[in-house]
């Protein structure tokens, strides 16, 4: 039941084989287990997961229960739940019990009837890609647990990847689904932006923001993006567009699928291990019936600029709200209001979230607002326009996610530029609001590699077609770390 | 370009976000290798490239006049700092 896919755990549950109680309590035992090790959770409340469980049985019971009902999953702690403490990985927020349902949340935990098993670590406001400035402490990646599960959804990774959970959310501003579940071993997807309700997920950068799966395989990452998905008219961004079915292409033949390799994605600056697992994934590609062709990005070297505007410019306006006036974090001593903001702020942001609100700050302020912020627009066009142009070519972009496997804890955390980078291939997808995916491929140097396949607009069934045909032909997918029995 | 101490100090006001001397330093050095790499984007002629605020290009959904939301505020309340009669307190603005 550990391994099983939920296509199984959900047969499981239909046919009685095991009660969702029972699926759930095997779970929390292991996060009694082996979180201690590895962090991956900050919030467990096992009666309240019990009680959802309690209430899927007697779905299943009575014959209402839907394909995921009563299956458990860990929350990303960027989500807000009702009666849930939901910190954003901030000291700003480390008391903070919602007191409503984001939208993802309230469709799983509703509609769906699926068991959350608690709340998963993550870089503070989700600004990291190590996992290392959560207030919570860093999560260690059980491939190594010297190294980092990436980031920001560094939690939810290592949950998966150890099996604390069948499966988890995770949020993906500039990677942060994509590149911790490349070195974590795992499946992720980040939507097409607008797909997924915002509402009710602490927001970072508000144009770029997206919801999604990961899980250890893209058809459990269909059947969970089916239940995140939908029109919100709580969220202004929110798509209102058919209701599409993201597991109906999984098994369509890939025969004379053109996969586009951007040119920019496979020259220097990418691990030679990390390269070799990619190419090697490409040729499996062709295999299967697809053909390579080469295509051009040439803007994407200015993504990790563009982004380092855009992202703390709408951040330092998304994370004003944080005042001490109505929720999180208030300083104990100040002599007037401003002083309460400054110290409460002072103190309830780390160092990397100061920093983003910092650059934010200036980007926008009188006379540099032409010279960067709007400059950023201009090349966020161009970096979308490489985008339409190379999909005249290729039905899919594929390359590496992240140019390294795990690093060391502590390798990059005092250098801001050279953490950034850790993101260089998948910040355009989301400057440009394409859906993205990462794929188990291969390891290198004993540490898992991801393959990253880029879509076009509402592409999300196209790529998971891609993904689940290069699963069945191979089985990178199913390999488990070592220690986490 | 290069940002001073003082600017640091300056945006850290801006940003409500109290900063010592010896953070600023610290801070400045970071922003400055930041800078470094957002300078890149100096070198791109953009002229006639129409600025890219959103992925979608949505317009702003309007939505009828109507109250759609239940009064919560004991709810929204009790996870504030510090509250009183209903009303959020914070120090004493005017005299």
């Amino acid at each position: 039941m550990i391994n099983a896919s939920l296509k199984q755990l959900s047969q499981a549950l239909a046919t009685k084989q095991i009660s969702s109680v029972e699926l759930t309590r095997l779970f929390l035992d292991r996060i009694a287990r082996l979180n201690p090790m590895l962090n991956a959770f900050v919030t467990v409340d096992a009666e309240k997961s019990l009680n959802s469980a309690r209430t899927a049985d007697a779905r299943i019971a009575a014959g209402t229960a839907g394909p995921l009902t009563g299956i458990p999953i860990a929350q990303k702690d960027i989500f807000c739940a009702e009666g849930w403490r939901t910190t954003c990985g901030s000291k700003m927020l480390a008391n903070f019990v919602s007191p409503y349902d984001a939208t993802v949340i309230r469709k799983m935990h509703g509609e769906a009837g699926m068991v959350s098993l608690g709340k998963t670590n993550m870089d503070e406001f989700a600004m990291g890609s190590s996992n290392e400035t959560s207030f919570f402490g860093p999560v260690r990646n059980p491939w190594d647990t010297e190294r980092v599960p990436g980031g920001s959804s560094g939690g939810s990774a290592a949950a998966v990847a150890a099996r604390l959970a069948p499966a988890a959310t995770g949020t993906d501003t500039g990677g942060s689904i994509r590149q911790p579940a490349a070195l974590c071993n795992l499946t992720g997807l980040k939507p097409t932006y607008g797909v997924v309700s915002r509402y009710g997920m602490i927001a970072f950068a508000s144009s770029l923001d997206q919801g999604g799966p990961m899980a250890a395989s893209a058809e459990d990452c269909a059947l969970l993006l089916n239940t995140m998905v939908g029109f919100d008219e709580r969220d202004s961004t929110s798509l209102d567009r058919p209701v599409e079915d993201y597991a109906r292409d999984l098994d369509k033949p890939l025969a004379g699928l053109r996969i586009g390799l951007p040119r920019e994605f496979f020259g220097e600056g990418c691990d030679a291990g990390v390269m070799a697992a990619v190419r090697a994934a490409i040729a499996e590609y062709e295999k299967l019936g697809a053909t390579a062709v080469e295509v051009s990005l040439p803007n994407s070297h200015l993504s990790v600029p563009a982004y380092y505007v855009i992202a703390p410019a709408e951040a330092s306006s998304n994370l004003s709200r944080f005042d001490g006036v109505r929720y999180g974090y208030r300083a104990e001593d100040y002599d007037s209001l401003d002083d309460m903001y400054m110290k409460s702020r002072a103190q309830g942001f780390g160092a990397e979230v100061k920093r983003r609100i910092l650059i934010g700050t200036y980007v926008l302020s009188h006379g540099y607002y032409d010279a960067y912020y709007l400059q950023a627009q201009r090349i966020r066009r161009l970096i979308a326009d490489d985008f339409v142009e190379a999909f005249n070519s290729c039905d899919v972009i594929m390359g590496p996610t992240s140019p390294s496997t795990a690093f060391k804890l502590g390798e990059k955390a005092a250098d801001p530029v050279q953490m950034y980078l850790s993101d260089i291939y998948t910040i355009a997808v989301n400057l440009a609001g394409l859906p993205g995916m990462s794929v188990p491929c291969g390891f290198a140097g004993g540490l898992p590699v991801g393959l990253q396949l880029i879509g076009n607009y509402f592409g999300e069934a196209q790529l998971l077609n891609v993904a689940h045909r290069y699963q069945l032909a191979t089985d990178w997918h199913l390999r488990r770390p070592d220690g986490v029995e | 370009m290069s940002l001073t101490l003082e600017q640091v100090q300056r945006i850290a006001h801006l940003a409500r976000i109290e900063i010592s001397e010896s953070e600023a330093r610290t801070t400045q050095s970071h922003l400055n290798g930041i800078f470094q790499l957002i300078e890149q984007m100096q070198a791109v002629d953009t002229r006639g490239v129409e600025p890219m605020a959103h992925a979608q290009e949505l317009s702003q959904r309007l939505r009828p006049d109507a109250v759609t939301e239940e009064n919560r505020r004991a709810a929204f309340q009790a996870v504030a700092p510090e509250t009183e009669a209903g009303l959020y307190l914070v120090p004493k603005v005017i005299e």
